[in-house]
């Protein structure tokens, strides 16, 4: 609530059609820093299964968002948050920062991941532990402030039935829509995520 | 577990809401079923920090880290503040991204095809982390106006898009920045998605004559809040704990 005790948050505004020069310059078609962020976190000293997440974005009239910014933030394979407000009595792994940042590409519209599966992390007090998840964060052109959602894994069906997060959500229908399929292919562990950003199928986005 | 500390809600009114019809593009990208509220967690207090050893020496100078064999044309300008959160604290080593059109009013970016031309000594990016004080700077050329397609006549007024951390991934933030005095403010639908006019007003840069160098560069100065956050001790001795 604003207040003259606080001070107010700067407002969002779009990140825009060109916000890869700024996050993602390689998408953009130039080359400027030394050292760019990306989709490919699980190095090679990284603990934990490694696995590929893939998917589409849609807009509400099921055209795919050629232009989007996405972030995912999540713990290690121990579920451990690399940040010092997890105090959880779990190993931290140093070569795993948890965060990962790419686009949708300007012609397949596919966002593509490359990191480890994160461990259950525990829950609010008196709450259950979380399932296995990973936090997105989009951006894009017409996306006025941020968009913020979870990733659960489809093959942790117990854990996710006892998460405290997914049963807050009213309807079990909507719950699926954050959800990804784990398939393999080409010896590669893919779970499939798609984001609806409206229609029938829009999917659940959180105010955090 | 709860986490030691929890961030404010965070206040939408000062937010643009998801669907705006003045910009036209948010139609089709905007949820319409009501956002789920969560209280924080681990998964929201937490987030990525950033080094001074991943930056380059140039990253936070946009008229020199793309220069090729000149420099970029257009007023020198330095923008500088402070990363601050709702507690008025200032936020240490988080890291700011900023990019933006050259002079003329063009984006180093294969989907900008405005008639105006590249600059070949300008890419339009850069970043810092900010420093003990929540301080941050950098130096560029000031962003020209351009249309875009939304009316047939719409035009943004000049700008510097900005991206910040913060210390959870709830505080995650994108903006814009403009620049006092800009005739184009009050015409421009970005802007306009805003519905609290005092919010908008904190988007624009205040030139900041004393903070310029004399001879050489013009300087604006905008400051950046994040949400506050609060200990929950308290919370968690009423709960016996």
């Amino acid at each position: 609530m604003s207040s003259d005790l606080y001070l107010p948050e700067t407002p969002s505004q779009t990140a825009g059609p060109y916000v890869h020069i700024g996050l993602i310059p390689n998408q953009a078609g130039f080359d400027i820093f030394d050292n760019n962020f990306g989709g490919d976190i699980a190095g090679p000293d990284v603990a934990g299964e490694r696995i590929v997440i893939e998917g589409r974005i849609f807009d509400a009239s099921g055209h795919v968002a050629r232009d989007v910014l996405v972030e995912t933030w999540q713990a290690n394979a121990a579920g451990r948050y690399n940040h010092p407000a997890d105090r959880q009595d779990k190993a931290l792994d140093r070569a795993f920062r948890g965060w990962a940042r790419t686009g949708t590409d300007f012609e397949t519209g596919v966002y593509r991941i490359n990191t480890i599966k994160p461990g259950a992390v525990a829950g609010r007090r008196g709450r259950k532990t979380m399932a296995p998840h990973i936090s997105f964060w989009i951006a894009a052109r017409g996306i006025n402030i941020a968009l913020a959602t979870r990733m659960y894994f489809g093959d942790e069906a117990a854990a996710n039935a006892s998460d405290p997060v997914l049963n807050i959500i009213e309807q079990p229908e909507r719950r699926q829509t954050l959800i990804a399929a784990r398939t393999a292919r080409d010896g590669q562990t893919v779970y499939t995520f798609d984001i609806f950003l409206g229609g029938a199928r829009e999917t659940v986005f959180f105010d955090v | 577990m709860t986490p030691e500390y929890e961030f404010h809600q965070r206040d939408r009114d000062i937010h643009p809401p998801a669907f705006t019809p003045v910009y036209k593009t948010s139609a089709l990208r905007s949820p319409r079923v009501p956002l789920w509220s969560l209280q924080n967690s681990l998964s929201e207090v937490t987030g990525p920090a950033f080094s001074r050893d991943e930056l380059g020496p140039l990253d936070n100078d946009l008229i020199q880290n793309y220069a090729r064999d000149g420099k970029p044309i257009g007023e020198q300008t330095i923008v500088h503040g402070r990363v601050l959160d709702g507690n008025d604290r200032p936020v240490r080593n988080t890291l700011v991204e900023v990019w933006q059109a050259n002079a003329g009013g063009r984006y180093r970016h294969r989907n900008d095809s405005y008639i105006a031309p590249i600059d070949p000594n300008f890419g339009g990016c850069g970043r810092m982390l900010t420093d003990d004080n929540g301080y941050y700077f950098f130096r560029t050329v000031k962003p020209g106006a351009y249309p875009f397609r939304n009316r047939v006549n719409s035009w943004r007024p000049a700008h510097i898009h900005f991206s910040v951390f913060g210390s959870g991934f709830a505080q995650r933030l994108i903006t814009q920045m403009y620049f006092e005095g800009d005739p184009l403010i009050p015409h421009d639908s970005i802007i306009a998605t805003i519905p609290d006019k005092s919010a908008a007003e904190r988007l624009t840069a205040k030139l900041d004559l004393n903070a310029s160098l004399p001879l050489e560069c013009l300087a604006y100065r905008f400051d950046i809040v994040l949400r506050g956050s609060r200990q929950t001790l308290f919370e968690n001795r009423l709960h016996g704990g």
